[in-house]
């Protein structure tokens, strides 16, 4: 009884992939629309010095704007990041190295990320 | 020799599997650069996480710190960098858009991929070189 989705390929394995190549673009929509509402933002408020810089990442909900933002660009590098190591790198055993060193550097940089916007 | 005529011209060439030796004489088509600069741009954002974050929390953290980093990003030679990262960003967002429009199949034959491709090339320097001209202070 093998379940076929389409009529050439046989579809195996948990989602094929399907739920990564729906994050990395998920991620990429939430980090473009930040990126483009700040970069518009900047553009338009003329020089903002440090307190008009800092000032904006004062409130409370943008804090949690960049962070969200950040988680994102994360998730998006882990996936990118791991489609490379699955590309170049073939020994199983480098690559799980690889992969595993990628995911504690970037929940590093995710805990990082908290702590730089909490200073403010 | 038994070549027929119509074979005199230099045969074209054949890749299987493209051996890294092989990649600058392998011509892609527009749509391939495009998709090889945002992996390339891509790989260039990760490794500059780093930089990137220590810029944003030396940014935020305190009037003397927002100095440090004006400082700092006062060398022509960070400059350069932040152009280059700049250029990354701007490619992987305007090709990673064109990648999005392409999912809905919007533009998938092989005409419109090629214009959009070469829009996608164009647009992101275009707006690198205006970063770059922001960055060194000509406006």
């Amino acid at each position: 009884m093998t379940s076929k989705v389409g009529s050439k390929r046989l579809v195996v394995g948990a989602h094929y992939g399907l739920r990564d190549w729906l994050a990395q673009r998920v991620t990429a929509i939430v980090l473009g629309v930040y990126l483009l509402l700040l970069g518009a933002w900047a553009l338009f408020s003329g020089p903002l010095g440090y307190e008009g810089w800092a000032g904006a990442f004062a409130p409370t909900w943008m804090k949690v704007a960049t962070l969200l933002a950040l988680f994102a660009l994360f998730f998006h590098a882990w996936i990118g990041v791991r489609d490379l190591w699955m590309d170049y790198v073939k020994p199983t055993g480098v690559r799980l190295a690889l992969e595993v060193l990628t995911i504690l550097w970037l929940v590093g940089c995710a805990i990082w990320s908290v702590q730089i916007l909490w200073r403010v | 020799m038994s070549t027929p005529t119509a074979s005199t011209k230099k045969p074209r060439p054949e890749f299987r599997n493209i051996h890294i030796t092989q990649i600058l004489g392998y011509r892609l088509p527009m749509a391939g650069i495009v998709s090889i600069l945002h992996r390339v741009s891509g790989v260039l954002l990760f490794l500059a996480l780093p930089l990137l974050l220590w810029m944003f929390e030396l940014s935020l953290t305190s009037e003397l710190s927002y100095e440090r980093l004006r400082g700092f990003a006062g060398s022509i030679l960070v400059k350069l960098v932040l152009v280059v990262l700049a250029w990354a960003l701007l490619h992987h967002l305007v090709a990673g858009i064109r990648f999005l429009v392409l999912d809905l199949h919007v533009g998938v034959d092989k005409q419109a991929s090629a214009s959009s491709a070469r829009a996608v090339l164009g647009v992101s320097v275009l707006l690198a070189a205006a970063v770059a001209l922001k960055i060194f202070g000509v406006f």
